[in-house]
């Protein structure tokens, strides 16, 4: 049997401000096999972004086991998170962030000095990320002489660089235009079949999710929805950008 | 890693390059200021160190004392009060190495077409060892042209220099107030006594020649003061009594009257300058610290900066997977380069600097490798003091925060 790369049981989060506890999420369960390809939806405020967070181990949950690549992640210290976020996670994120400073080659190779490859190494990784994601001609630009599309490649290229067991995107499209955003998930697509690279990604349009095998929907903080897209009670409700898909 | 760290580093500094120059700059002036005001200090220490060794160890000197002539009182050294005899009974003491009793005088000096005014001192053989002088060549004169008052004399180079320029006074014949001398020898080179004069520009002469031939009644079996030198440091308080007790016997003095002579130790007021000296140069350079000390400040200030400014960047490298020492090393590189790079233009600047000041004004500065070291030391020190807590406040950030950060 495989084992679950996310497994997820009763998990809640509660933000503590001046006004008070608030809860984010309540009781959430979850659980990603390998080579899955999950899209999260939900309103502003359902908190789905905060649940991205807690499966990339950004932020920690307020209760609740969460079992990521099998080891337990709420019991590890700063340093072990560092280290699943670095080999077990590839991160991207709506606004690209990208190192403005550093070159394409530079920032698809940052998570390889954390891991200490060399130099040499690290180029070379690098260059074949870049090619993959149909950027290899770009390696020396930097971030702002290519288009938001361009850079969102860059993005997946650098999330992907370590051969992690788990791609996160959040809201990968958001600040994309419809042809680019097209690209981008024909690109997420065929990382998921071609290469069997497991996808949880956070979106708010239907489209982008459809692009997905399966639909996880949040409402308050609860999961609402848990299946194939096709079958998404929800799916007339869904927000939609105005002007997007005709 | 650590490679590709310090690119990191200073990929961040580059992009910020007048932000680091200017930064950098507080550091170059303080490790300059600090290793020129060594340089000055030592300078002015080592002159008063060459002084002191020029003087001679464990000295007194003995000057003939005040008298009071119808209601005046003279200054010290108007009475001539001691003699030769005083020095010969003096040289008898326990724990007396040397005695040099001295008549000094000014006159006239004639060789050839050249002719200089210098001091005269009528002495001994034995104030070449109290003065630890040797002779550069020729040979001194001895107690037998003491006892005959010959007419020879040993030159300061200054005044060897003024009447024989290039010649060789060896032998040569001098007119001093108009008689001949015939020079026996030439003295090693002294250079500046503590209070700047040229010890060089002097003439030595047997005592006894001084007081019957050159100067005559001025000195009729006196002498104006007596250098005597102490067998040991440890000696010195205990000559100084004896001789005290000595002269006071000697001249028959009351108790209840003034003493006629005066034992002043040379050595400790030599010490005194050399004290003196050593606090100017440490309190230079402590002045000059405050200027590193402020560097080091900016250091600190520029760096919350850019941790605040680059928060989100922080974020980033923590999302894919920086650990927070990998932060806290990236930002104290930054620090710790931007120090280092800072000391080093500073140490040339400061050694350059000193070297500048020396040439335009003749002062004398010394430049150590000690001053060097500690320069860099400290600069090495203040940049991870100062640069620590900016990048400890970067790497305890929480990822999710800084992310969020704009």
């Amino acid at each position: 049997m495989t084992e679950a790369v996310i497994k997820i049981e009763s998990l809640c989060k509660d933000y503590i401000t001046d006004a008070g506890t608030v809860p984010v999420l309540h009781d959430v369960a979850f659980e990603v096999m390998p080579g899955e390809f999950v899209a999260i939806m939900g309103p502003s405020g359902s908190g789905k972004s905060t649940f991205m967070n807690i499966l990339g181990c950004l932020d920690v949950a307020s209760s609740g086991s969460y079992l990521l690549n099998s080891r337990d992640v709420n019991h590890l210290n700063r340093d072990e998170l560092a280290h699943l976020r670095n080999q077990v996670i590839g991160f991207v994120f709506q606004g690209f962030n990208l190192l403005p400073r550093a070159n394409l080659e530079d920032n698809v190779a940052l998570p390889l000095i954390y891991r200490g490859i060399s130099r040499a190494e690290r180029t070379m990784q690098a260059r074949v990320m870049l090619e993959k994601v149909g950027l290899g001609k770009y390696q020396l630009s930097r971030p702002n002489q290519i288009s938001g599309g361009q850079q969102q490649r860059v993005a997946i290229a650098r999330a992907l660089v370590n051969q992690p067991k788990l791609l996160l995107a959040d809201e990968p499209t958001g600040n994309l235009d419809t042809q680019t955003s097209k690209e981008i998930m024909a690109l997420f697509s065929e990382l998921n079949k071609r290469d069997g690279i497991t996808i949880v990604l956070i979106t708010h349009e239907h489209d982008i999710a459809a692009y997905a095998r399966r639909l996880v929907r949040l409402a308050d903080g609860r999961v609402v929805y848990d299946g194939p897209v096709a079958q998404d009670p929800h799916a007339h409700t869904s927000y939609t950008p105005s002007g997007a898909q005709a | 890693m650590m490679f590709a760290m310090l690119s990191e580093a200073w990929m961040a500094m580059w992009a910020n390059r007048l932000r680091t120059i200017l930064t950098m700059l507080g550091m170059v002036i303080g490790v300059a200021a600090v290793i020129l005001m060594l340089a000055v200090g030592q300078g002015a220490q080592q002159q008063v160190q060459e002084s002191i060794a020029s003087m001679g160890s464990n000295l007194f000197i003995i000057l003939s004392g005040s008298t009071t002539s119808g209601g005046l009182r003279m200054g010290g050294g108007a009475a001539p009060t001691l003699t030769v005899a005083d020095a010969q009974a003096i040289e008898e003491l326990p724990l007396v190495a040397a005695v040099a009793p001295s008549a000094p005088g000014t006159a006239q000096m004639v060789y050839g077409p050249n002719n200089w005014s210098t001091q005269v001192i009528g002495t001994t053989p034995s104030f070449l060892t109290v003065r630890d002088w040797r002779l550069s060549s020729g040979t001194a004169f001895t107690d037998s042209d003491i006892r005959s008052a010959t007419r020879v004399a040993l030159l300061g180079q200054t005044v060897a220099q003024n009447l024989f320029g290039e010649e060789d006074p060896v032998d040569k014949t001098i007119r001093i107030k108009n008689s001949p001398y015939v020079v026996l020898g030439v003295l090693a080179a002294k250079g500046q006594s503590l209070d700047g004069r040229d010890q060089d520009d002097t003439v030595l002469v047997p005592v006894t020649t001084a007081q019957r031939k050159l100067f005559g009644s001025q000195f009729a079996g006196t002498v104006r003061f007596i250098m005597t030198q102490a067998e040991s440091a440890e000696a010195m308080p205990a000559v100084e009594k004896s001789i005290t007790e000595l002269l006071h016997q000697r001249h028959r003095i009351r108790d209840s009257a003034d003493n006629d002579f005066s034992v002043r130790n040379l050595t400790a007021m030599a010490n005194t300058a050399a004290e003196t000296a050593k606090v100017m140069s440490l309190m230079l350079g402590a002045i000059a610290s405050i200027s590193l000390l402020v560097g080091g400040i900016g250091i600190m200030n520029i760096m919350l900066v850019s941790v605040t400014e680059r928060t989100r960047e922080i974020g980033i490298r923590m999302a894919i997977g920086a650990r927070g020492k990998d932060i806290l090393l990236q930002f104290l590189l930054e620090a710790i380069i931007i120090s280092v790079i800072g000391c080093l233009i500073g140490v040339l600047l400061g050694v350059g600097g000193a070297y500048g000041v020396s040439g335009a004004t003749g002062m004398s500065v010394v430049v150590t490798v000690n001053s060097i070291i500690t320069a860099f030391v400290v600069a090495a020190a203040v940049g991870i003091f100062f640069g620590w807590y900016p990048a400890r406040k970067a790497s305890i950030l929480r990822p999710i925060d800084a992310l969020r950060f704009q």
